[in-house]
């Protein structure tokens, strides 16, 4: 069965080494699944759409798709720029509107850049409890991306060797289980009420 | 087929002129609107229930309700909605059942739980409870309605030995009841449970949330026994501004939309249009519009349209009810013929 794997990327530049980074990753969990389809989401396009999302509490257009592919997804690569020693505000705003329930026990890689390697622990102190909190499977390799493990600071090949770490984690993952269709938030909550009679006895 | 409107009494400042009304302004104005409403061939009017600025409506609607009872003849006065969570049940039995009197039986309301989180303590009670309380609640007001001597222990009121709630309703007839509910399937399944009918604020939101909460309505509705699901009994809101041409519609009524308190500062009006039911046009237009909600809500029997928010001044609000009773006339001939007939 085909897997879906989902790559959010909150990179703002074109080219972004953020978007570079989740490429990397996705590339090599691809080449681990086999059979599996990749679809990018990238949020800056999305931005104007998140904001209407946070008035109006609905999504539309390609937004609605994205959010729609989240909750399909086998898995989730997530990676963000550093913004003031934390994801950036565009990457948590997608995740703040994602209906509950969207990520429960899908397996998530979490990956960020930054200009400098001083922000790594940021995948440990900020990435990692918002998918907790999003009850979704962290696998325990981060990949974080300073500047220098683009150039000939990175030559030694350490950021090759994370990120094939941790998409083998994932892969491992999304290979030992069965694909289940999340259910939403209104099948879930059908899904609690059982008959009103069983409301009725509180 | 029912047509009217309904309000949520908001004191808004109209952005064009700066002008904000005064609640004594505002509190008349939807008197005035009432009025008009019942002048130009509708239905139904109904009033929100509000505790907290910026709104000028009742606490209590039959306070408002009764006054309009006196100074109409035709129009049914309903709410929209009346809180089944922060009101003890006693209370709502024994207003509702005085109003149902006054107004010779010309009324009935709509439940809704209230989703301002404040609200709940000031009355004692916590928005956490709101489907527990919507279900008790009702589950008390029911009965109350139907049993001259009424026992009750729950989980939220003191409890009630041989309590008889007065006066008793018009003729032994309970005024009839509409669930509101957004996207909570528990709410459809009560409406359901008890065949009473349902009613989709719908205006905020993508049609399909509607869609979803009406199927399982009518779907429950025929499983509990109260008839075909084609028979339900289904509520639908709806948001219109209307010119003669639909430039002009989109001109006058942008200002409004772009700060108004529900969706201002967010998307373009034409984008809201696109995904909700707000519908800004010529007479033609709107009963397009308004026509294509059976297409996924199926024959419905009332259709509640919002014409008096976000700063609109009452001149605008009453040209507006004018072109609206157009509307109306036009969309009536479209009514389906087996759901002709007043309700209850």
């Amino acid at each position: 069965m085909t897997r879906r794997i989902v790559v959010v990327s909150a990179g703002l530049s074109d080219p972004s080494s953020t978007r570079l980074l989740a490429d990397l990753l996705a590339k090599e969990t691809l080449a681990l699944l086999g059979d599996a389809e990749v679809e990018v989401i990238e949020l800056r396009p999305l931005a104007h759409a998140l904001a209407d999302q946070l008035l109006t509490g609905f999504a539309t257009g390609e937004l609605a798709a994205a959010e729609r592919a989240m909750a399909q997804a086998d898995a989730v690569i997530a990676v963000t720029p550093v913004f003031s020693a934390s994801y950036s505000g565009l990457f948590k705003t997608f995740f703040d509107v994602l209906e509950r329930g969207t990520l429960d026990g899908t397996p998530v890689l979490v990956a960020a850049t930054a200009g400098t390697a001083r922000h790594s622990l940021v995948l440990e102190h900020a990435l990692r409890p918002l998918f907790s909190h999003l009850q979704a499977v962290v696998v325990p390799t981060g990949v974080f991306a300073a500047s220098e493990d683009w150039g000939a600071g990175g030559a030694d090949g350490a950021l090759v060797r994370r990120v094939q770490r941790a998409a083998g984690e994932l892969a491992a993952l999304v290979a030992s289980r069965q694909h289940t269709t999340r259910p939403d938030q209104f099948d879930r909550d059908l899904a609690a009420l059982g008959d009103f009679e069983n409301l009725l006895r509180g | 087929m029912e047509y009217g409107i309904f309000t949520v009494g908001d004191v808004t400042t109209d952005p064009t002129t700066g002008r904000t009304p005064t609640e004594h302004e505002r509190i008349k104005a939807t008197v005035a609107i009432a009025v008009k409403a019942e002048e130009i061939g509708l239905d139904v009017f109904a009033t929100g229930e509000h505790h907290n600025p910026p709104f000028a409506a009742p606490a209590n609607p039959p306070v408002l309700l009764a006054h309009l009872a006196a100074k109409t003849d035709r129009i049914k006065l309903s709410t929209s909605t009346t809180l089944i969570t922060t009101n003890d049940a006693v209370r709502i039995a024994e207003d509702y059942a005085y109003l149902q009197h006054l107004a010779d039986g010309r009324m009935d309301l709509m439940l809704g739980r209230g989703n301002t989180g404040p609200v709940y303590p000031w009355f004692g009670k916590d928005i956490r409870d709101g489907i527990a309380l919507a279900v008790e609640n009702y589950a008390l007001l029911h009965r109350l309605w139907r049993e001259e001597d009424v026992d009750w222990e729950g989980r939220f009121r003191t409890p009630l030995q041989g309590f008889t709630s007065t006066p008793r309703p018009l003729d032994g007839t309970p005024p009839f009841v509409w669930h509101g509910s957004i996207r909570s399937p528990e709410i459809a399944e009560q409406a359901a449970y008890y065949g009473d009918g349902f009613f989709s604020n719908h205006i905020f939101w993508p049609a399909e949330h509607t869609a979803r909460m009406v199927a399982l309505y009518r779907a429950r509705f025929e499983h509990y026994g109260h008839g075909r699901a084609e028979d339900a009994i289904v509520g639908l809101g709806g948001q219109v501004y209307l010119a003669k041409n639909s430039q002009d519609a989109i001109a006058q009524f942008r200002p409004y939309f772009d700060v108004a308190p529900v969706y201002g500062h967010g998307p373009s009006l034409e984008e809201y249009m696109a995904s909700t039911p707000l519908s800004v046009g010529s007479p033609d237009q709107v009963v397009e519009k308004t026509l294509g909600f059976r297409e996924y809500a199926g024959d419905y029997r009332r259709q509640l349209f919002l014409v008096d928010h976000s700063g609109l001044p009452l001149d605008t609000v009453l040209h507006q009810l004018d072109m609206l009773g157009d509307v109306v006339a036009e969309l009536r001939k479209h009514d389906a013929p087996a759901l002709e007939g007043s309700l209850a």
